[in-house]
């Protein structure tokens, strides 16, 4: 029975423990049952992905109308992904399978999206890691991409359950070589790239030219200059090879401390003042070594201090602002917020649910993130300075800011491929270490290292990447924007009352998307990114509800108003009439839940979800709680 | 905060119910235009603060909190008798009713195109639910309100209960406000029906014909052999309410029904929460704490609450499942919430902009929601207990549910708003009043303007945009937390830091292209006209057709 229908508890090709419950209603069985004569479901590999492990007759639970169901199939390790290969891709209507992730299905786990595995013995809930003793009834998964999967075990046979088993600890825990990760195997096997037309893809940054554009574009050429000194990496691994610097500063300058110590320009705005961002010279104790740094650094501040630079203003990251532990901690917190295992927890948890959220603090953080942006453009726009980012390796935090102040100040940044772009210049080019950050060798001891920090940047942005928003996001991108307000860090008063005349004469004007677009960072704008953090949880979804609702609208009628055009056009070009095209042509516009188009529809029926824990105490409004609501004269009733 | 230096005008228009004021120093950061525009219906409380002997910039004058969030603090010079005076002026025309002088609403003399009084008709709803049928008939019994002072003249009851027996029912239900119809499923004809508490009281009194009149609204669906009701109070609370001579249906009494509690909080506790949530954002949005100082105000959770209740409500019905019916203490208040948020869940005609008139208009207004009481219209008393923001909470929920549901909403937020400022104003009659009866007494219809006048004759200003008709659709809110938001636009709207959502980014490319796609029908038609007649006419084809149609100028 490989991958082969839906059994229920008391149905099923092995006699069931008794303990078990049988979630699976008669009417499911039938339906089911008649599904599976017309479906095979085959493992999709990927070119060179290989086949590790496999456990048959496993059981996926899933949530349905509150109540558990389950879908019988094979579970797979194969050295890119943990897939369940089950019968219940059912019923998928266009819109629904058309908005499919092509690559990664419904039912795939990429082994580097796991995150943390539960074994479950006895009903007791237990992480799993290293070597086994005893092998569990269910594997419980959870995913960064905060997907929680139930995988039952009982009608496994035990071999195959310690095959499978073992197998997705050990590819998803034990160390890796670099060499060793799938996406050399890949690109070895599928070899195909296509060249684009450049003008339709996202600048990489990878060539002197590309970094000449960007210059062009933000007429920064006029004061910068792209240099090749780093050209083979010969002076800094870290560095790309090609980057931009002031015009004046001697390139024999940059290999002087492997490019620390290096004002490296990030983007210039219209009114010439530009984000420079540099790594901190190393720490010495010596006094010699001290004084060479020093006279180093004047040597540098004096190039771009004299004109034509505006004066420049050094923002250090590493010590006035958040540290990277802050993040990871708040991060931590925050997702198990959304890693929900059944109802019970999501009901339970949703009575404190803001007090939860506020002890996390990622969404002060986020806050903090947008302010500093914010901080960082009145510097740029108000008073005409050049601002120097200054951290240890000019890599994390750096990234960060510059590109959450592109974002706001550059409307090209945007759009898709500006966008696109941007993630390249700063992140990837930029030298954001995601190999430490995302863990992705998974090397224990190199725990600290891992910071969700491109996390802020997506948080405060939604993704534009999205197919379905189309080309010129920018539209959307106010109403996206995380929003906050904070209490006044490390700034002086002067400071801060600048910050709060330049903020608040922006927000008195109406917004133009094409140009500078702050955040709102007041308390109560500050929400959580629903579509993100929501679109796994079946509670949470709103059937035919949502901002998707009104999106899918805007696209109906943007293809109402393309197709209107169109027939105009025809009119003109031809006299014949086209009677036959009614005007029903309005493609009639499926349901969707506000989980679209992230997971599928979870639930079938349309009925309601309803809390099922109960009222918090009261707490000092006990009294008042007991009194009537009117005092009650009942005369002689 | 409103702390404005300044001289205090009062423009007392024909006899205006709206304070005006005038700068004499201007602060630099204020718009010149300034106008501040306050109904008077709206104080709450005027207060003096300071007195000859205060020094220092602005303590003294007057402060005057208003009961939509706001508070205004105007500073006064000392000199003359100028804050006197403004007091007397202030508080005899804010609270008429204790000068005896008439609320402003029958000064009012403002006519607009749209009679809003003809919106609701009680007789033209119920035939719209197919009303009277089999089952149900209506009855005048109650025509001068003698079977019940507090519901409306006309009620629909089961057509097997007779006068008589309504009237032997109403001696055992709270304040004579037996159950009748709300609302019937328009297939499965399960109904809502609303009512006050049973008189059971710390005996256990019963009564048959209350009793038997419970199974015959259950028997007018044959099939179904329970009914369900839904008190809406806690347990807790309708236990005690026995000692009052109140309760609720048992078991033992009432075989055939089957009853829960929905655990929302009464009147005082609502009150007190919105106290807190006040406390949050004024005079300064409680920033660095937000979420938790959010919490504690407790304010969504009781939305939560009676979304919740509202949600079972409308399934129960929709699912055909039984009959319902709910009730309270007196079932003038979260009955309310109740049976009409659910009827918004079921029936999408309330949801349209003369729907929702109406929903408020029947359920609300005319089954004796004590608007004059919560609200305390032109009463200076404000602190009585009798004050609760219980129609603000439901306008709340409808407000999240809107939220939830962008497009299944004729009306927009404004829509809403508008309604609360002048559920506070008193420049409409149509919140004035405790129940039908007193209204009728006062003439309201014939002496005032309806609210609705003045929404219906600019129709287009309430609208949303993405509004799609969808017949026979249940909506159900998702009642968590995750899901509710603080209305900021309504509860934090004066805050000069919280400003008013800009019009909406999808909703102004939304409206760029329906006028665009008018635009092109009507070259279409137009087209079509020019070519039929004579298809063989080259001339009535332009030449360049690029010249004539105006490309979509933004990207997509």
């Amino acid at each position: 029975m490989l991958g082969k229908g839906v059994v229920g508890g008391g149905g099923g090709t092995k006699a069931p423990k008794p303990s078990f419950v049988s979630y699976v209603r008669p009417e499911e069985i039938h339906t089911n049952e008649k599904e599976v004569t017309e479906k095979e479901v085959t493992l999709h590999l990927l070119p060179g992905e290989q086949l590790l492990c496999e456990a048959s007759t496993v059981l996926k639970c899933v949530q349905e109308d509150s109540c558990q169901r389950g879908i019988y199939g094979r579970l797979v390790c194969t050295d890119f992904k943990i897939a369940f290969l089950g019968d219940d891709e059912s019923a998928l209507d266009n819109d629904e399978t058309q908005f499919k992730n092509k690559v990664i299905g419904e039912n795939d786990i990429t082994l580097h999206c796991v995150d943390q595995i539960y074994g479950v013995f006895d009903e007791k809930k237990k992480t799993l890691f290293g070597q086994l003793k005893k092998y569990p009834e269910k594997l419980i998964i959870h995913c960064k991409d905060l997907r929680v999967f139930h995988f039952c075990l009982r009608y496994t046979k035990e071999e195959e359950v310690k095959r499978i088993v073992s197998g997705i600890i050990h590819h998803t825990q034990a160390p890796k070589l670099l060499k060793r990760l799938f996406l050399f195997s890949y690109a070895t096997a599928a070899q195909n790239h296509t060249a684009t037309d450049p003008k339709n893809h996202a600048v990489m940054f990878d060539t002197l030219q590309d970094w000449c554009w960007e210059l062009e574009r933000t007429k920064g050429n006029m004061k910068y200059k792209a240099v090749s000194v780093n050209e083979g990496y010969k002076v800094c691994e870290r560095l790309p090879a090609y980057f931009v610097v002031p015009t004046p500063l001697p390139e024999e300058d940059v290999p002087r401390f492997q490019g620390h110590g290096i004002p490296i320009w990030c983007w210039s705005c219209h009114s010439g003042c530009a984000l420079l961002k540099m790594s901190a010279l190393p720490k010495e104790q010596d006094d010699g070594i001290l004084q060479i740094q020093k006279n180093f650094l004047d040597g540098i501040y004096k190039t771009i201090h004299r004109p034509p630079y505006e004066t420049v203003k050094t923002e250090d990251l590493s010590s006035n602002f958040l540290s990277l532990q802050e993040i990871q901690t708040a991060y931590s917190k925050f997702k198990q917020l959304f890693l929900i295992d059944n109802s019970t927890e999501f009901w339970d948890t949703d009575i404190k649910w803001f007090s939860l959220l506020e002890s996390s603090s990622w969404l002060d953080i986020i806050r903090r993130c947008l302010k500093k942006a914010i901080e960082i453009i009145e510097c740029l726009e108000a008073q005409n300075m050049n601002v120097l980012l200054l951290e240890e390796n000019a890599s994390d935090l750096c990234c960060l800011v510059s590109s959450l102040v592109q974002v706001m100040m550059d409307p090209h940044c945007r759009t898709r491929f500006g966008f696109q772009s941007l993630v390249q210049k700063e992140w990837i080019v930029g030298g954001h270490c995601f190999l430490d950050r995302c863990n992705h060798l998974r090397q224990s001891d190199k725990e600290e290292h891992q910071r969700q920090l491109s996390l802020p940047l997506t948080q405060s942005k939604s993704s534009p990447k999205r197919g379905f928003f189309r080309e010129e996001t920018d539209h959307l991108i106010k109403n996206l924007l995380g929003k906050r307000i904070s209490k006044l860090i490390n700034s002086s008063e002067e400071l801060q009352d600048n910050f709060r005349e330049f903020y608040d004469s922006w927000r008195s004007k109406p917004p133009n998307y094409h140009g500078l677009l702050l955040p709102h960072i007041e308390g109560p704008e500050i929400k959580v990114w629903a579509q993100r953090y929501l679109r796994w949880i079946p509670e949470a979804q709103i059937l035919g509800g949502g901002r998707v609702a009104t999106l899918s609208k805007l696209l109906e009628m943007m293809e109402e108003v393309q197709r209107l055009q169109e027939k105009i056009e025809e009119r003109h070009h031809s006299q014949e009439a086209l009677q036959a095209e009614a005007a029903s042509l309005l493609r009639t516009s499926a349901r969707l839940s506000s989980l679209f188009p992230f997971a599928l529809l979870q639930r079938h029926s349309s009925k309601p979800v309803l809390p099922t824990s109960g009222w918090k105490a009261l707490g000092d409004e006990e009294d008042l709680a007991k009194r009537e609501d009117e005092f009650v004269d009942l005369g002689d009733v | 905060m409103s702390l404005l230096r300044g001289l205090l005008g009062m423009e007392l228009i024909g006899i205006s119910v709206r304070l005006f004021l005038d700068f004499q120093e201007k602060p630099a950061s204020l718009d010149s235009a300034l106008i501040l525009d306050v109904p008077l219906g709206v104080i709450s409380r005027i207060e003096k603060m300071g007195g000859a002997t205060s020094r220092g910039e602005n303590s003294y004058g007057l402060d005057i909190t208003c009961k939509d969030m706001r508070n205004l603090r105007f500073a006064l010079k000392q000199e003359g008798h100028s804050r006197r005076d403004m007091f007397e002026i202030l508080t005899r025309y804010a609270f008429p009713l204790a000068h005896s002088l008439p609320i402003f609403a029958f000064l009012n003399e403002e006519k607009f195109d749209v009679d809003g009084w003809m919106v609701y008709n009680p007789v033209e709803e119920y035939r719209r639910q197919g009303l009277p049928n089999h089952h149900w008939r209506i009855t005048f019994i109650n025509k001068c309100y003698e079977l019940c002072d507090t519901y409306p003249a006309l009620l629909v009851v089961p057509y097997r209960a007779s006068d008589d027996d309504l009237r032997r029912v109403a001696t055992f239900r709270s304040r004579n406000r037996i159950p009748v119809l709300s609302w019937i499923h328009p297939e499965n004809k399960t109904v809502i029906v609303r009512c006050s508490q049973p008189l059971v009281g710390m005996s256990g009194k019963r009564n048959k014909d209350d009793e038997k009149y419970l199974d015959v609204i259950r028997e007018t669906n044959r099939q179904i052999n329970k009914l369900t009701i839904y008190d809406a109070r806690p347990n807790v609370n309708a236990v005690a309410n026995k000692a009052t001579g109140g309760g609720y249906e048992s078991d033992d009494a009432y075989h055939n029904a089957e009853l829960f509690f929905l655990d929302i909080h009464n009147i005082h506790v609502m009150r007190e929460s919105l106290k807190k949530v006040k406390d949050i954002v004024y005079p300064n949005v409680e920033e660095s704490h937000w979420l938790s100082s959010l919490e504690s105000t407790h304010w969504l959770e009781h939305i939560k609450l009676v979304l919740t209740g509202a949600i079972q409500v409308a399934d129960r019905v929709s699912s055909g499942k039984s009959s319902v019916v709910v009730h309270c203490s007196d079932g003038w208040d979260r009955t309310a919430q109740l049976t009409s948020l659910a009827m918004l869940m079921l029936d999408s005609y309330y949801r349209s902009i003369e729907g929702f008139e109406i929903l408020v208009q029947k359920e609300w207004i005319s089954f004796g929601h004590k608007f004059a009481s919560r609200i305390g219209h032109g009463d200076k008393n404000h602190a009585d207990a009798d004050r609760s923001p219980i129609f603000l909470q439901f306008i709340d929920c409808v407000w999240q549910m809107s939220k939830q549901f962008p497009t299944a909403f004729e009306f927009n937020e404004r829509f809403l708003i508008v309604i609360l400022d002048h559920l506070y104003s008193c420049r409409f009659g149509t919140f004035l009043y405790n129940c039908e009866s007193a209204r009728e007494k006062q003439k309201v219809t014939e002496r005032t303007v309806s609210l609705w006048s003045l929404i219906n004759s600019n129709k287009d200003k309430f609208k949303n945009p993405f509004y799609t008709k969808e017949i026979n659709r249940v909506l159900y809110p998702v009642a968590s937390m995750r899901h509710l938001e603080l209305w900021v636009n309504y509860y934090i709207r004066w805050n000069p830091r919280i400003k008013q959502q800009q019009p909406n980014p999808v909703e102004q490319r939304y409206m760029e292209l329906l006028a665009l796609r008018d635009e092109y029908i009507k070259r279409l038609e137009e087209l079509q006209l020019a070519n039929s007649p004579k298809l063989s006419d080259p001339s009535t084809s332009p030449s360049s057709p690029s010249q004539m149609v105006p490309h979509v100028q933004t990207h997509f």
